[in-house]
């Protein structure tokens, strides 16, 4: 059917204009709260301009029209047809229950962010025993490529705090860093999960290498004693990175599932999200406690100590995770 | 494997209504981020300034949050501008470009961090290399971090409306007097022909008046090969008036 256009527009307008008016006005300030009436008003503008578009549908003289219709009627159809909201974000509830309980529903996928972990531990381990040459490589670090016995000697012996005056620079690099890692590594998980793996066979690689070098030269209490108060906690948030990017790779292949792939990665978003979120606080904690503590050896502090520190930090990340936020 | 990349994406509503949004290309898309990259750019050079001004006072902590600030500029502008303006930064409103739900639905803040720490990976291996390659390939132009987070880009519709007074004269229409002629021409009449003539009306002033008569003459010429009416509703109408008074009538609506 034709329409009388300019008498429809003219009678129509006042309507979208409205319309138009309240749309600007929510997008101009977002945290505005619309009352019931205000609401019940909205919901009949948009209505009734949906059915001026359904209308004018057909007419093709006036593009820009049917396109200004449109646009409202689309902007009108978002305001009113909100995603499903959670209640207002707490960070303790999300401490507390929603990073634990993430964690435990995509425990598969943790557990093999560890089994890579493990393996390339061991190769790297492997790697450096067969021919210890192989170090430059895998440990690409000036700071690793010393001798641990030149290392130790100088931690141990050193007269003056080297640390003093930059536990907060190294602190936030650290963080910073690590929580890049984090998420190149969860987003990796987009390549079908190929680039999460490469990160932590990367990153596990070295770390066996590292703890073989220390181990074989004799100064395990060494290297439990700088690794494990900050490593207890980096080293699962690296994990939880590596867990979130297979997240997002399993829903992105969907093995044996035959939801499409939108609705699968809309179904795994929130844990993604979850999981991005503990493992930076993790990476947080584990950047205070590496520029604060770790770098501290005996005398300083006793290897003892800081093993025990480690081992606590452990058994209590392990609670956590495993007991937090349980009905 | 071949995907047809659509230009526009459509929404069908539970209400039964249907609209679309024109997607961005890529290189609009590519400009808002340049504008934004600009823009980070800024803010982190004044940052540095007040970092270096501070130094001399607490060097260690000055440092701490200049490289703290940088960390959470750099990440955290998408995701504040995009959660703040429903889906826009700066670049992207100077490109009038919008990022929003895949479902028209509102956009949470969880779409919004997850598409920004994509970029980890749609930037690499540089100038977002692989989030345009994803684009090009995806059917609704989306990047990796569109993907998994549920949204895409698309361009903003114009929000004002000039309401067209050019086309009806008001006057008596002599073309009334035949209703079942217009009705055979409004059945007959292709809606682009009606088209061009409603355009031609509106545009007339912008017209040479040789191009004017030229045009309207042709115009008249094809309602008048499609149908024909009697002498005494045309009589004494130069072209344009006779296709004015057609497209009146054609274009009024029917009343019960």
């Amino acid at each position: 059917m034709i329409l009388d256009l300019a008498r429809f527009i003219e009678s129509e307008r006042v309507y979208w204009e409205e319309l138009r008016t309240t749309l600007d006005r929510l997008n101009e300030n977002p945290d505005t709260r619309l009352t019931l009436d205000q609401v019940t008003r909205f919901h009949y503008l948009y209505q009734r301009s949906g059915a001026d578009l359904a209308r004018i549908g057909s007419l093709s003289t006036r593009p820009e029209v049917f396109g200004y219709l449109e646009s409202l009627v689309a902007r009108a159809y978002t305001e009113l047809h909100d995603a499903p909201q959670h209640s207002r974000f707490s960070f303790w509830r999300f401490l507390s229950q929603g990073f634990p309980q993430a964690f435990r529903r995509n425990i598969r996928a943790f557990a093999l962010c560890l089994v890579i972990t493990i393996v390339s531990a061991g190769l790297g381990a492997g790697a450096l025993a067969l021919d210890y040459d192989t170090k430059s490589v895998m440990m690409p670090f000036s700071h690793l490529n010393r001798t641990p016995a030149q290392r130790v000697k100088e931690e141990e012996t050193a007269r003056q705090d080297r640390m003093a005056g930059r536990h907060s620079t190294f602190s936030a690099q650290l963080m910073t860093h690590n929580i890049q890692v984090g998420v190149l590594t969860l987003a990796l998980g987009m390549t079908w999960g190929l680039g999460t793996i490469v990160m932590l066979f990367y990153n596990g690689l070295t770390l066996g290498a590292v703890a073989f070098d220390y181990i074989h030269a004799g100064y395990t209490p060494f290297l439990l004693g700088w690794l494990l108060p900050h490593g207890v906690v980096e080293i699962p948030a690296i994990l939880v990175a590596g867990q979130a990017g297979f997240v997002l790779a399993h829903a992105l292949i969907g093995w044996g599932d035959d939801t499409p792939r939108a609705a699968r990665l809309t179904m795994v978003r929130g844990d993604v999200f979850t999981l991005a979120g503990g493992f930076a606080v993790m990476l947080v904690w584990a950047g205070i406690i590496e520029a604060f503590f770790s770098q501290y050896h005996e005398p300083v502090l006793p290897y003892p100590l800081k093993i025990a520190f480690g081992l606590a930090e452990l058994t209590l990340l392990t609670l956590y995770l495993s007991r937090a936020g349980r009905k | 494997m071949t995907v047809e990349r659509q230009a526009r994406v459509t929404i069908e509503t539970p209400e039964g209504i249907s609209f679309s949004y024109p997607l961005a290309g890529p290189v609009t898309r590519f400009a808002a981020w340049a504008i934004d990259a600009l823009v980070i750019f800024t803010v982190l050079s004044a940052l540095s300034k007040a970092v270096s001004i501070v130094a001399p006072l607490t060097p260690g902590v000055a440092t701490a949050f200049g490289i703290i600030g940088y960390f959470v500029v750099s990440i955290g502008y998408g995701m504040f501008l995009e959660w703040r303006w429903r889906g826009q930064t700066i670049g992207k409103r100077l490109m009038q470009v919008r990022v929003m739900d895949a479902e028209a639905l509102r956009l949470t803040f969880q779409q919004i961090a997850i598409r920004n720490l994509l970029r980890a990976v749609d930037s690499l291996p540089a100038l977002y290399t692989v989030g345009g390659v994803a684009m090009v390939l995806s059917k609704h132009a989306q990047r990796l971090g569109d993907m998994a987070a549920g949204t895409i880009v698309v361009r903003q519709s114009r929000s004002g409306l000039e309401i067209p007074d050019t086309i009806r004269t008001g006057k008596y229409n002599s073309f009334a007097a035949s209703p079942h002629l217009v009705a055979r021409l409004r059945q007959k009449a292709p809606l682009d022909l009606l088209a061009i003539a409603v355009n031609a009306l509106e545009r007339r002033d912008q017209f040479e008046p040789d191009r004017r008569l030229e045009l309207f003459r042709d115009l008249a010429r094809k309602f008048r090969d499609i149908v024909t009416f009697p002498e005494e509703a045309s009589a004494f109408l130069t072209d344009e008036q006779y296709v004015r008074g057609l497209v009146d009538e054609m274009t009024r609506v029917r009343r019960r």
